[in-house]
């Protein structure tokens, strides 16, 4: 996994699915650990950020290699779940948009032309359950181990394959619908304001340059006409 | 059984800018007013406030001011032989709830459309040859003139806060104005907004060329104001959130920062909202309209408004949707040609490419709905010979930025991987050195693009969706192919460090991804009831207390965006109205 093990909340989750698969001798340390980790992360008042609320296990692995993958640690910023950006997604999945919300929903259900865009009779978080078990079906067939578990050039040959619609699922779930899916979100969840998880510490627009909520230009406007604008980033929770 | 109101002078269905104009003009008279919105009321201060309005996921992507798809949408398909499925989540086109309707979300574009489309099929015909216009393209005149319009575009302009500058003040061309427009009496009420870098690369790259550019015409007001009825507008501060958003500071000309307040003040006017119009109610032997059926959707109860005037105010979807549920009117078929209502649905198009300056500040952020360049040479300008390129119509061009947001806009040069560092590092690099140059041409009407009802898909009332049958034809494709090597010549003499290319190819209508909120036609109008379904004071020629308003009653759409014209067509109806129909009830000539 990487860098992402030297947060305090990552090792205790890495921890918690040790303790799932690894011997009962590990009850106690276990308690114990956790125990330091709460009374830290309650003195830092620190609001759960990478707690799941949607996603199960499995899920989260899938998702977290996939952001990791897509959204690797370099010179520009974290990993992906270091951005949060598996529990924007997470979070997405468990909101009213998860659930279909200002989607359409009743039938007769058809395939439609491809200028007809979405019609299948999933909402999103319905699209993700069916498109990471059909992924690791996949990959298990194609190279015995889950997504999660993949080497690099596995995971860039499988995530390019479904954004090709080359590799196709059992399921009637087209892998290409699942993939363009998980794009949009990989990317809202590093460009969306952090209050919604993701952009943590907007390392997103820190990508980019990009000033957030601020409000006022009617001056910067012409201050800055094709010079530079470093400002401090202001997000939604800061101006609260 | 539904209850029965008290009959009120006039029922508005929908209740953003027309809704809006017509409430606080006829109200004014003493006239009783009634308002039906089905969406919710928003309170600016409180709805449209730092810092929850800074949120591009809950307004852009997750469509939080838009029509909810889940309760109605419409169905579509690409031609009349196919079958159609329904838009289970809006894309291409993003029709506004609530109080102000789109006028919230809006860029605030504000163009005066002229006689070049009034009277497009006389102009055409005369200067090409009947031949000219392909056997399909069902274009007409539309019955109205510029000058019967002009007094009115001044009024909705200085309403709205228009900023601009004029290129033809009496007759006389403007420098730094659109010296394609048609004579203005008054310059607009405000200079326009400051420049920004990309539509200036665009602007001194097209003047090199013999184009003549010109700042958009915007209802963003680049100064504090306050308009002629007393409404107070604040500075726009280029804040970068403006398409798709509420205005935080009330620089944005919308109907719920203008008109709406005055009506809602007025005794003679009330506002009901959550009030979902299902049917306008007729009485077919006098030829009348009875007023309409709604119902309460936070009761679920049913009521019937009667009235003595009905004014379909809705988005123009709704309004031609509305028409065709109530049965009045032919619904058109494309096959026998006959039939009104639902004839000429039009949209726009455009084409465009991504140029990458090195070393540039675009500070993309630093935008307004309005801070972009335009030329209007290739549509505006009656001298372009469109014998050569055989298209009907035209197209502006233009480049600036609106809203370029990171979760919409993080532009990458062509090649560039879709994930990784690779991808980052070009994000990182692109973002402030990107400009986009595009067109926007009108689709023209067709035969075979047209609204009717759907005969599987049903609504939250059990009512047939209607039904779009749209696709892009030869006129759009040949209108493509020139705009983008117009576009890719100015490319050239920028001569960008890299660039895409604009490309014209054919391409078929899709759902996905948005393209527009300009949908006009359905309910068109002309100049006589074989042609048209309404008027030229959007009144209905077989129901004259009807009175459908909006760009539903284009016969086709131009490459202007279509605000300035539907403000303008409000205050005329609305004067005809106030000083005509009420006196004398009865179809106006």
């Amino acid at each position: 996994m990487g860098a992402n093990v030297t947060t305090s909340n990552l090792n205790r989750r890495q921890f918690l699915k040790g303790a799932a698969i690894g011997s009962a001798t590990i009850g106690v340390p276990f308690a114990a650990a956790a125990a330091v980790d709460d009374k830290k992360r309650f003195e830092e008042n620190v609001v759960e950020p990478s707690a799941y609320l949607f996603l199960n296990l499995g899920e989260q692995a899938f998702i977290e290699a996939v952001v990791d993958h897509m959204v690797p640690a370099d010179q520009w910023s974290p990993n992906g779940t270091q951005m949060g950006i598996a529990n924007f997604i997470d979070r997405s999945l468990s909101s009213g948009w998860g659930k279909g919300e200002r989607l359409y929903m009743q039938g007769p259900w058809k395939k439609g032309l491809p200028t007809q865009g979405y019609q299948l009779p999933l909402t999103p978080s319905q699209v993700y359950r069916t498109g990471i078990t059909a992924s690791n079906e996949y990959c298990m067939k194609q190279y015995q181990q889950h997504f999660a578990q993949l080497k690099a050039n596995q995971k860039e040959e499988f995530l390019k394959g479904i954004q090709a619609g080359k590799i196709t699922f059992s399921e009637a779930l087209p892998s290409k619908t699942f993939f363009a899916l998980l794009y949009d979100n990989v990317v809202e969840g590093m460009f969306s304001d952090p209050v919604y998880g993701g952009n943590r510490n907007k390392a997103g627009w820190k990508i980019l340059g990009f000033p957030g909520a601020i409000a006022t230009n009617g001056r910067n406007v012409e201050i800055y006409f094709d010079k530079p604008f470093h400002a401090p980033v202001f997000s939604i929770g800061d101006l609260a | 059984m539904a209850t029965k109101l008290k009959t009120v002078d006039a029922v508005i269905v929908g209740f953003g800018w027309t809704g809006g104009i017509l409430a606080k003009e006829l109200s004014a008279t003493g006239m009783s007013v009634v308002a039906l919105e089905r969406g919710e009321l928003r309170n600016p201060d409180d709805d449209y406030a730092l810092p929850n309005i800074r949120d591009e996921l809950r307004y852009v992507v997750r469509q939080e001011l838009m029509q909810d798809a889940a309760r109605d949408t419409i169905t579509a398909r690409n031609l009349h032989t196919q079958e159609a499925l329904p838009m289970r989540r809006l894309g291409s086109f993003l029709p506004g709830d609530g109080v102000g309707g789109s006028g919230i979300h809006w860029s605030g574009g504000t163009w005066r459309w002229t006689d070049m489309d009034f009277k497009i099929r006389s102009n055409y015909e005369e200067r090409y040859g009947k031949n000219f216009i392909p056997k399909d393209m069902t274009i007409q005149d539309w019955g109205i003139t510029y000058s019967e319009l002009e007094p009115y575009y001044d009024k909705f302009e200085k309403v709205a806060g228009v900023s601009g500058k004029s290129g033809n003040l009496n007759g006389s061309i403007q420098s730094g104005g659109n010296p394609f427009e048609s004579t203005r009496k008054n310059e607009y009420p405000l200079p326009p907004l400051k420049d920004i870098l990309s539509a200036k690369i665009f602007s001194d790259a097209s003047r090199q060329m013999g184009y003549h550019p010109f700042p958009r015409p915007s209802a963003n007001a680049s100064q504090a104001y306050t308009n002629p009825d007393g409404s107070r507008f604040g500075a726009c501060q280029y804040c970068g959130y403006c398409q798709r958003f509420g205005c935080e500071a009330n620089a944005k000309g919308s109907p719920q920062l203008t008109v709406i307040p005055i009506a809602m003040k007025n005794p003679h006017f009330e506002l009901r909202t959550h009030a979902w119009v299902t049917k306008i109610l007729k009485d077919p032997s006098s030829k009348k309209v009875t007023g309409v059926l709604y119902t309460n959707l936070n009761t679920g109860e049913e009521f019937e408004q009667p009235a003595s005037m009905v004014l379909l105010c809705a988005y123009a979807f709704n309004n031609v949707h509305l028409m065709l549920l109530s049965e009045i009117g032919k619904s058109y078929d494309p096959v026998s040609g006959k039939g009104i209502i639902g004839k000429n649905y039009a949209y726009d198009t455009g084409v465009g490419a991504t140029l990458f300056l090195e070393g540039k500040n675009f500070n993309p952020f630093f935008s307004a709905g309005g801070t972009n360049h335009v030329i209007d040479d290739f549509h505006g300008n009656w001298n372009f010979d469109r014998s050569g390129p055989g298209f009907v119509g035209g197209y502006i061009v233009s480049a600036g930025n609106n809203t370029s947001l990171p979760i919409g806009y993080h532009p990458t040069p062509g090649g560039t991987p879709s994930w990784g560092s690779a991808w980052k590092e070009a994000m990182a690099k692109h973002y402030q050195t990107s400009m986009n140059i595009s067109t926007r041409s009108g689709v023209l009407p067709n035969r075979y693009n047209y609204l009717d009802l759907d005969k599987i898909y049903k609504n939250a009332f059990g009512q047939p969706l209607m039904r779009l049958t749209f696709d892009f034809k030869e006129n759009e494709e040949k209108l493509g192919k020139h705009g983008a090597n117009t576009v890719n010549q100015i490319i050239a003499t920028i001569n960008p460090s890299k660039t895409g290319k604009a490309s014209g190819e054919k391409r078929s209508w899709g759902f996905t991804p948005y393209q527009s909120t300009h949908n006009t036609g359905g309910t068109i109008m002309g100049t006589n009831p074989g042609n048209s379904a309404v008027n030229k004071y959007q009144q209905s020629w077989d129901f004259n207390n009807l009175f459908i308003l909006g760009a539903n009653v284009f016969p086709h759409n131009s490459a202007y965006q279509p605000t300035g014209l539907v403000g303008a067509l409000a205050y005329w109806t609305a004067d005809h109205i106030k000083n005509r129909y009420v006196k004398n009830p009865g179809l106006l000539l």
